[in-house]
């Protein structure tokens, strides 16, 4: 940017700053020996890859990297992470974009993986823990995919293997209370919870 | 008589449900008592760390402080459970800001007096390989299989350490006491895309199809496996034209070499029928019902 006529270069780091605070990582460490992406299950699903993930947050390219595919495809399994010579754990930063992608309403380029992720935690925070039947029937519905897996489930409902009706918590209150102490800290110490059983 | 606590998991008391089944029975034969957390909740799963680290660290704090109050180390047989609940432990254990932070959400106080285990910990360092071997009565001698870890049992190492991140061998030990043959291979911790099996299908079938041509390659009939979430996932996707091997629970062969008459049962939950396999190999009686 032109100030004064004078080339301004102050780096922008806020994105990069933002993913470390949350992941608790040092993003700035990678020196890019593409370590990560070479045993990476899903590189080839990528349209940057893990390498260029950390390269582009640390060249702070905000809006590409919150609206890609790449930050929804990490399947978690902590290979990178592993490997990282610089120990760096990739897979915590990929989720650290995706809280920075929903924590400023980014439209996701893969909105199936984001639905799951908001039914998932909706069923434990109201039921305690998972009712596949809820999660699955719930999640064709919001996606339009209906017919997707359609025989492997029926087959597992017959085998008793997707219990239709859900186990609750007793301690509901807490696991509400747990939840909201999480996502609205602020919220929660100001007595706004409700109180304890 | 040895006791531990037992966090089946969600998974568990569903899509693996014989994994809860066959982990149940065997404990029961090995005189070791499982005594079920009273009102558990769900770890999260990948759902929780996508979306919010505290969140992800609460949910199974709140499992801990069960554990803690029930004085005993707890046993973990999912892969994904047991991932989420020795982080959640090794962020209690990292500095004293960060366990005040979950303290204060999952409203606990943390002691470290009890243990997060998972099964083939508790197998292999507390039953031991030899201990089992002797108590063998149908040796799997004509098996040959592929011990399959999976990514959320061996990382990263310094959360879960009690294999090697990546030459895991203790499986591998434990089949060879039951008398299987546990070919080597090179794929024993490369992922299945299970965390991705319902939103990102044709990833996981990619990553399925090829464990399993890599299994065959190394001559294995079968994969065996400790994670109910690889388990479901290699037996939905796996895809071409060979024929699908079959994906059995480690705590599924203790079982069967162990003589366990309710093995019969767990047979028939599987998607893709091991019955056949067995059969083959004389480790189960041709004219065998159902």
């Amino acid at each position: 940017m032109l100030i004064d006529g004078r080339v301004d270069v102050k780096p922008d780091n806020s994105l990069m700053h933002r993913v470390n605070a949350r992941a608790e990582q040092q993003v700035e460490l990678c020196y890019h020996c593409h370590k990560c992406t070479a045993g990476c299950p899903v590189a080839q699903e990528m349209r940057f890859g893990p390498d260029q993930v950390l390269l582009l947050v640390q060249l702070n390219q905000q809006d590409r990297l919150l609206s890609s595919r790449d930050i929804w495809l990490c399947a978690g399994c902590e290979a990178c992470a592993t490997r990282c010579p610089n120990e760096i754990d990739i897979a915590r930063v990929m989720d650290a974009l995706r809280q920075v992608a929903l924590a400023e309403g980014v439209r996701p380029a893969d909105t199936s993986s984001v639905k799951f992720h908001r039914l998932f935690l909706f069923l434990v925070e109201h039921l305690g823990r998972m009712n596949e039947a809820g999660l699955l029937g719930a999640h064709k519905l919001w996606t339009g995919n209906l017919l997707a897996d359609l025989g492997s489930g029926a087959v597992m409902v017959a085998k008793g293997k997707i219990p239709l009706v859900p186990h609750v918590l007793r301690d509901r209150a807490g696991m509400r209370r747990l939840f909201s102490r999480s996502l609205h800290p602020a919220a929660a110490d100001s007595g706004a919870e409700e109180p304890g059983p | 008589m040895t006791a531990y606590s037992y966090y089946p998991g969600c998974s568990l008391h569903s899509t693996g449900r014989e994994f809860d089944a066959s982990v149940t029975a065997v404990f029961r034969a090995l005189k070791i008592d499982l005594v079920e957390l009273e009102d558990w909740n769900c770890c999260g799963a990948s759902s929780a760390h996508s979306v919010d680290r505290d969140l992800s660290l609460a949910l199974p704090a709140r499992n801990l402080a069960l554990a803690q109050a029930a004085g005993r180390d707890v046993i973990m047989p999912c892969a994904a459970c047991y991932n989420r609940h020795r982080t959640a432990e090794h962020e209690l254990q990292s500095t004293a800001e960060r366990r005040r932070r979950i303290e204060a959400t999952a409203d606990f106080e943390y002691r470290p007096s009890v243990h997060v285990r998972a099964l083939i910990e508790v197998l292999y360092d507390t039953v031991g390989p030899q201990a089992l071997r002797e108590l063998v009565v149908r040796d799997l001698r004509g098996l040959p299989v592929v011990a399959y870890y999976g990514c959320l049992l061996v990382r990263p190492p310094q959360v879960t350490g009690f294999d090697h991140a990546e030459h895991p061998t203790k499986m591998g030990e434990l089949l060879g006491a039951l008398g299987a043959e546990a070919r080597p291979w090179g794929d024993a911790t490369e992922c299945c895309g299970g965390g991705l099996t319902l939103t990102q299908p044709n990833v996981a079938r990619r990553l399925v199809t090829r464990l399993a041509e890599r299994a065959r390659e190394a001559g294995a009939q079968a994969i065996v496996t400790s994670c109910p979430l690889c388990q479901v996932n290699l037996e939905m996707r796996q895809s071409g034209r060979a024929e699908r091997l079959p994906i059995f629970y480690i705590s599924e062969l203790v079982g069967l070499a162990l003589g366990l008459e309710e093995s019969k049962a767990w047979w028939r939950m599987h998607l893709i029928d091991p019955r056949p396999l067995l059969r083959g190999v004389g480790l189960m009686a041709r004219q065998a019902a159902g």
